[in-house]
């Protein structure tokens, strides 16, 4: 399934449906994301163009794990929008995971717009993989 | 209503019908999903003296990207590389994409190639296209006679 090639193209973003109204006056969308497991880790990697690396926030609370990035939503100066094909907007994402992970030492990296969270799996969860033998 | 030839009653319900699905048709899809755009997806800025295309391009090295700018031709071209994955690795969700891409898009004028900029924030890429000064629109003033 790794192999299995996936082209680039534009994918319409998602808005976020929220049952609450946002204080900031711009659309908040569900980033695209990828996520591998190996065997110590769990890693998701988000795209989050526009984000700054100083506006991502990253929560952990129990087992949901809570992205949230904030773009800079200004316009330049001087300038009229005369064409568009995508929207400046936030990002919030959770996701709920199955294993247990340990929460101090969670990583994260910022780059080029894509946020990777290493999330190390805790040692008893490791420890509880029973193999199943045959016969 | 004063018709300059006389036409016949059916053709005039003809075209009001026709006009009424193009309202229909253009009200039920929003703007932004008529053309389903190629990679990257752009926005276009302008003012009278300069155009300033942003593209979102996650994931992409700022060493990877093209842009070449003839005449009234921009073409961005670029790749986004796949992650590198170590042994044992399971995806659980891929929603990403990831492979080469290549786009033009045609301006209105002809840009003063010698001063574009570009420049890569965020995935953002911003690249500052300026008019090629003797074509820059002319103001004309209306005498009052």
């Amino acid at each position: 399934m790794a192999d299995e090639s996936k082209a680039l193209k534009v994918q319409k973003e998602t808005a976020l449906a929220e049952p609450t109204e946002r204080t900031r006056e711009c659309q908040c969308f569900i980033p695209r994301a990828d996520i591998y497991e190996t065997d110590e880790n769990i890693v998701v990697v988000v795209d989050m163009p526009g984000v700054d690396k100083n506006s991502i926030d990253i929560t952990l609370d129990k087992n949901i794990l809570t992205i949230n990035g904030y773009s800079d939503v200004d316009s330049p100066e001087g300038y009229s929008l005369v064409f568009a094909e995508y929207e400046v907007g936030d990002y919030e994402r959770s996701f709920r995971l199955s294993d247990h992970i340990d929460g101090d030492k969670i990583e994260a990296a910022y780059k080029d717009g894509v946020l990777h969270l290493t999330l190390p799996k805790a040692e008893e969860a490791k420890a509880r993989k029973i193999s199943v033998k045959t016969g | 209503m004063y018709w300059r030839y006389r036409t016949p009653s059916i053709w005039q319900d003809m075209n009001r019908l026709q006009r009424e699905m193009n309202r229909l048709l253009r009200d039920y899809y929003p703007r932004r999903w008529r053309n389903a755009p190629s990679f990257p997806a752009v926005n276009i800025w302008a003012n009278e003296e300069s155009a300033l295309i942003t593209a979102e391009v996650p994931g992409v090295n700022a060493d990877d990207i093209d842009i070449n700018v003839v005449g009234e031709t921009l073409t961005l071209s670029g790749s986004c590389k796949a992650e590198e994955l170590p042994e044992n690795a399971v995806y659980h969700r891929r929603e990403r994409g990831y492979g080469r891409f290549t786009r033009s898009l045609q301006l209105p004028y002809s840009v003063d190639v010698n001063k574009v900029e570009a420049t890569f924030k965020n995935g953002v890429l911003s690249i500052y296209l300026p008019r090629v000064g003797e074509e820059k629109p002319k103001k004309i003033i209306v005498k009052s006679a």
